[in-house]
């Protein structure tokens, strides 16, 4: 049972999960950052504004897997930005709650964004709100929320946080 | 007031021939003409869109927004009227509000504490007569004669504008009616949520955001989503109307129930056309929209002059406001809207199709930086000219949207408010 695991287990867990996470979004083409997430999971980015008035609506709001996979199809088919990419720095996981197979944490992240002709320029920091089911030493998302800190995103939001 | 120092003695020439459809991309780079803008069009006699009435219900309550650059407060007071005046201090100019919303009994500065009553009267200076007899202020000193500026505020469907010249013209003459009726249509008759608000902040000088949202002709150039996966299911007609300034603009696109009616009768010789892309989305339920009007309109933008825009992307609701901040710099505020009849279901398919628009929707993403791509493209051509031909060279409503008639409308607007 995931709640009867000590928790500097739990949190090497997510730590290594999260870390593949985010060399599959920086370093990789996202084509697997769904399958760090449950079928039927919910994934949002916000703002610390809208989360803390309880607005619902997101930069991005999906509630399926396949919601997921589209999102990373339609980046990859249909939309056109000009070449970039992000360079995430995470923080230490802040576990909240254990409760069954479920494990509520925190994460601080810095992404610098990397353009075609510009510099790096810091594009956003916040936390994820996370949800994750640990089935053995496979942590997988039920419920992500990105929440930044600013209400200021510069240009476009092309790939996941 | 001394205009003088303000007057930009040398703009380039911009010939009259031109008329809307020769734009020089100087118009995009000159802080001689952005001065000249603040001062003619977002403190002139136009409506700037500033918040929505729900956002405001309550006697007391207030929100922080901009005209142009300039920092503003929306009040309701305790007379139930909406209340619009700068977010200054009366006595040596702090902002009076340090919050983007929330309810006051009235506005003292932080600074020195001189109190503003919720229509924007100085109302109290504190240590006015001083302590025991010695300090206060100057004996002429007259409080009614102070005080930040105030604005003309109205509303129309629950949209609020202000106007810090009182010789703008009534609303309703200003855009039109045939734009009025079209905020009627999306607004009428029920109370909107919000839903949430993102600031996108944009690499480009504001008219070009405004050129875009005017620009039926690159929707379905530019922003491929519906045309690769194949969404557009259904035949759609569509067309602009541009008001007779040209500053506002309404288009729309909608089901074409006769296209519609021909395709089935010919359903059999369509059955051998195969589609061009294998490309579907896993998740179609982001398409399930649910019956909000009695029209067939599925997409309706609609702008008003200078820096409003209303969307209905099938039931993504929003209002944006647009900023200028610098010559090529801009925020573009978006405010999701819902309304309080919604259900469940329906509130539910209005934020799952919220992925379609903002800063990272489907079909908005590429808003974001087209700005920037003109731009950075026409930096060093100043002298230059944009060509805005398609459709001719007239600004008037058609029924059809490959034209860029209400990019014209804006600029002929534009030219003649600006005195260029
Ligand atoms: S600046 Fe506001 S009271 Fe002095
Ligand atoms: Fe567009």
């Amino acid at each position: 049972m995931t709640k009867d695991r000590p928790h500097s287990e739990l949190l090497s867990l997510i730590s290594l999960a999260q870390a593949r996470y985010v060399r599959e979004i920086d370093d990789g083409d996202c084509a697997a950052w769904p399958d760090f997430f449950v079928d039927d999971c919910f994934y949002q980015i916000t703002t610390a504004d809208n989360y803390k008035q309880h607005l619902e609506a997101g930069l991005m709001w999906m509630d399926s897997k396949n919601m997921l996979r589209d999102r990373i199809l339609s980046l990859s088919q249909a939309n056109i930005y000009e070449r970039h990419s992000y360079r995430h720095l995470l923080g230490q996981p802040y576990i909240r709650e254990v409760a069954g197979d479920e494990v509520e944490s925190e994460t601080s992240f810095m992404v610098a964004r990397i353009t075609r002709e510009g510099p790096t320029d810091l594009f956003a920091t916040g936390r994820y709100i996370d949800r994750y089911r640990v089935v053995g030493d496979d942590p997988k998302l039920v419920r992500r929320i990105v929440v930044l800190d600013s209400n200021q995103v510069d240009t476009l939001l092309g790939f996941p946080l | 007031m001394d205009d003088l120092t303000h007057v930009p003695a040398d703009l380039p020439a911009w010939s009259k021939q031109d008329g809307a459809w020769r734009v020089p991309y100087w118009v995009f780079q000159r802080e001689d003409l952005y001065a000249r803008e603040k001062r003619t069009l977002f403190e002139g006699p136009t409506w700037n869109f500033l918040c929505l009435e729900a956002e405001l219900p309550a006697p007391g309550d207030f929100v922080a927004v901009h005209v142009g650059e300039k920092p503003v407060i929306v009040t309701r007071d305790q007379d139930g009227q909406l209340y619009g005046f700068e977010n200054r201090c009366a006595h040596r100019g702090s902002l009076l509000a340090l919050e983007d919303r929330g309810n006051v009994k009235d506005f003292t500065c932080v600074y020195h504490a001189w109190r503003h009553n919720l229509q924007g009267d100085l109302v109290a200076v504190a240590f006015k007569d001083g302590i025991g007899g010695r300090g206060g202020i100057a004996a002429d000193f007259c409080m009614s004669q102070q005080g930040p500026k105030k604005m003309r505020i109205t509303t129309l469907y629950g949209l609020v504008f202000g106007s810090f010249d009182d010789e703008v013209e009534d609303i309703e003459t200003y855009m039109g009616a045939a734009v009025v009726e079209r905020i009627r249509r999306v607004m009428e008759g029920r109370k909107p949520v919000v839903l949430g608000r993102f600031t996108q902040v944009l690499p480009n000088n504001w008219k070009l955001y405004v050129e875009n949202t005017k620009d039926s002709y690159h929707a379905s150039i530019l922003h491929t989503f519906f045309t690769t996966f194949e969404l557009n299911r259904l035949s759609q007609k569509g067309g602009i109307i541009v008001s007779e300034n040209g500053g506002c603009h309404v288009s729309y696109s909608a089901i074409d129930r006769q296209a519609e009616a021909a395709k089935a009768k010919s359903i059999y010789s369509e059955q051998n056309i195969r589609s061009q892309s294998d490309l579907t989305l896993a998740d179609m339920s982001l398409l399930g929209s649910f019956k909000e009007f009695g029209d067939d309109i599925t997409l309706q933008i609609l702008s008003v002059f200078p820096n409003f825009v209303l969307q209905q992307i099938q039931n993504a609701i929003a209002v944006r406001t647009i900023l200028p901040r610098g010559i090529d710099s801009m925020h573009l505020k978006w405010t999701y809207i819902g309304f309080e009849s919604d259900t469940a279901e329906q509130r539910k398919m209005r934020l799952k199709q919220s992925n379609l628009v903002g800063p990272g929707g489907y079909v908005s993403m590429e808003d974001g930086c087209i700005g920037g791509f003109v731009q950075r493209g026409t930096r060093e051509s100043p002298e230059e000219r944009a060509v805005l031909a398609m459709g001719g060279h007239a600004i008037d409503s058609t029924d059809d949207r490959i034209t860029e008639a209400a990019i014209r409308g804006f600029w002929t607007e534009y030219r003649q408010r600006m005195g260029l």
